[in-house]
């Protein structure tokens, strides 16, 4: 059997199981649901308090349905080699001999099942209960840049997934600090152009910052006060997505041999 | 034909608050179709040579090679040729079934999805897991669980197979299925290797080819069950049962090669290996001088358990 049709089986598996996971304990909806409403819902309403163009509510629906993938990548997949050592399957992950890349790349397949639920839940329920106007112009492009975002963002996702391989629960507090700052530099619920030059160059860095950007562009048109023009952060998307997974497989390749010579990828609690 | 498994000079140190020496300078040669026994007690430092040959550790010094192929250059070619079950493990997820679970673990090694489902069908069965495989792997007992663990490893039909334990924690009826499995599985596939780790004499014993005991990370000797126990000598291995006492100071008596002592009963169950039988007298001498009374005393066949006791002084518990 070919390498490559060992890590397509691999990484549908993983994917499968997840996913199917998710069906059998359905509570999860709920929360992902409703809970995410709660905070767009209070950000639309500090935004209709101060007056701010309704194209700010827009942009709070976008955001919040796009926290769905950040946290998804933050917790379920840079976070899960972690959880998998300590449930006991990270050293059987680690003894077959399919690619590490496919794993994270079913793990990040499953997740995107229970993440579009939330994000499409906000995103439709949001515009429907505040009423928020988006128009879809160029729909193919929009698919193409939330395409873009996507594999930039999950690639980035697999090179976390390689620091908690070998550092645990240090870098835990990585992946707390890419949360709530990341909303604020990322510009997750108003233009990240608001925060200047410099740090708007910055937050390029991060593929979400992006992707949101670009996003915003398309559905919301001049209003949406764009850092760059949509054509050029699609392309950074498309070098940042290579970028990324060029630099997971070697990242987890060089992190799997160091856990191989310290023992760190059969020791639990670290 | 090259072994199975080849092992030079292997050293492992662990780093920490003071360097651990886990494996000290392990030679070790394993043949194809073998079903080789690692016998040792805890912290001896078998699950770490195992770990080594499935490429999950690094050796700090030395070689070894699996089907061949070095684990340190290698690794992927091994793995794609073996197998690993540990006991106590606990894998797989709690909200998929047995089957399902299953099936998750064939798909890392590339088994096409009909041959995984028939092979897996065909394991349940033999290991009575069928009424169970479509069963939330949460809801199932340990014995089933570590079952369903064992299947895991055959399923991928592996050259080479490593058993750390595999029988740890279990009850006796499903440690026995489990070996009878074991004994099969190397007798009628020919060219399959196991390799197993185990502190169960009796375990040891009845499976292995060849066994290997390891104390304190060194090899003290590689035989046959029969060989090892040859090596003590008939004569000079006793069973006596006293009252309570405190039997420690017996180790250092002259011609003293080894001693279990287990309380049992309110009574004190004393086994021991001697140099020879002249030694017993200054054994009951002892006992007596500690204010203890032998209540019975008997001269056995050498056992397993008795050769490790000659060879490493002490028993395994």
């Amino acid at each position: 059997m070919s390498d490559w049709a060992l890590n397509l089986r691999a990484g549908m598996a993983r994917a499968y199981a997840r996913t199917v996971g998710a069906t059998r304990e359905p509570s999860w909806v709920v929360f992902d649901v409703l809970l995410p409403l709660l905070g767009v819902a209070a950000y639309i309403y500090y935004y209709r308090a101060l007056g701010a163009s309704p194209a700010f509510e827009g942009f709070v629906v976008l955001g919040g349905a796009m926290t769905a993938f950040w946290l998804n990548v933050l917790w379920g997949m840079a976070a899960q080699l972690y959880w998998e050592r300590e449930v006991g399957n990270l050293q059987l992950f680690m003894v077959a001999p399919m690619s590490r890349m496919a794993l994270l790349a079913g793990m990040a397949l499953g997740g995107l099942f229970t993440s579009a639920v939330r994000a499409l839940s906000t995103l439709v329920l949001g515009t429907l209960i505040f009423q928020v106007h988006m128009s879809v112009e160029d729909p193919l492009a929009l698919a193409a840049v939330f395409s873009l975002t996507m594999l930039a963002v999950y690639g980035m996702g697999m090179v976390l997934s390689s620091l908690f391989l070998m550092y645990g629960r240090d870098a835990w507090n990585i992946s707390n600090l890419m949360q709530e700052p990341v909303y604020l530099v990322s510009g997750f619920y108003f233009p990240v152009r608001e925060l200047g030059l410099g740090v708007s160059a910055l937050a390029t860095l991060i593929p979400v910052t992006l992707g949101l950007d670009a996003m915003r562009q398309l559905l919301f048109g001049a209003a949406s006060q764009g850092l760059l023009p949509v054509w050029l952060e699609a392309s950074m998307l498309a070098v940042q997505a290579a970028a990324f997974f060029l630099l997971a497989r070697f990242s987890l390749d060089r992190m799997e041999q160091r856990g191989r010579r310290e023992g760190r990828l059969t020791l639990r609690w670290q | 034909m090259a072994p199975a498994i080849e092992v030079r000079s292997l050293s492992r140190v662990f780093s920490g608050r003071g360097n651990t020496l886990a494996l000290d300078n392990v030679d070790l040669t394993v043949e194809e179709g073998e079903l080789f026994g690692l016998l040792g007690p805890n912290g001896a430092g078998k699950t770490t040579l195992i770990k080594i040959l499935c490429t999950l550790l690094l050796p700090s010094s030395g070689t070894a090679s699996v089907l061949g192929h070095d684990v340190d250059a290698d690794a992927k070619q091994i793995r794609k040729r073996i197998n690993m079950v540990s006991g106590g493990e606990i894998s797989g997820y709690g909200l998929l079934t047995i089957r399902e679970n299953l099936w998750m673990f064939t798909q890392f090694y590339g088994v096409p999805g009909k041959v995984a489902r028939e092979r897996i069908d065909s394991l349940l069965e033999a290991f009575g897991l069928q009424d169970k495989a479509d069963a939330k792997l949460r809801t199932v007992s340990t014995g089933q669980r570590q079952k369903m663990n064992i299947i895991r490893g055959f399923a991928t039909d592996p050259e080479l197979i490593f058993l750390d334990e595999p029988t740890l924690g279990l009850d006796v009826s499903t440690s026995i299925a489990i070996r009878n499995y074991l004994r099969e599985w190397v007798r009628e596939r020919s060219g399959r290797t196991m390799l197993l780790t185990t502190h169960y004499m009796r375990e040891a014993e009845e499976l292995c080819d060849r066994v290997a005991i390891i104390d304190r990370g060194r090899i003290v000797a590689v035989d046959t069950p029969a060989g090892l126990k040859r090596r003590v000598g008939s004569g000079s291995s006793f069973l006596i049962e006293t009252t309570p006492f405190d039997p420690e100071p017996m180790r250092s008596l002259p011609g003293m090669r080894g001693m279990t002592a287990r309380p049992a009963d309110g009574h004190m169950n004393i086994r021991m290996v001697l140099d020879d039988e002249s030694v017993i007298a200054d054994v009951i001498s002892s006992i007596v001088s500690s204010g203890a009374r032998v209540i019975g005393l008997s001269k056995n066949e050498p056992t397993l358990e008795d050769a490790f006791m000659h060879l490493v002084g002490r028993g395994l518990e």
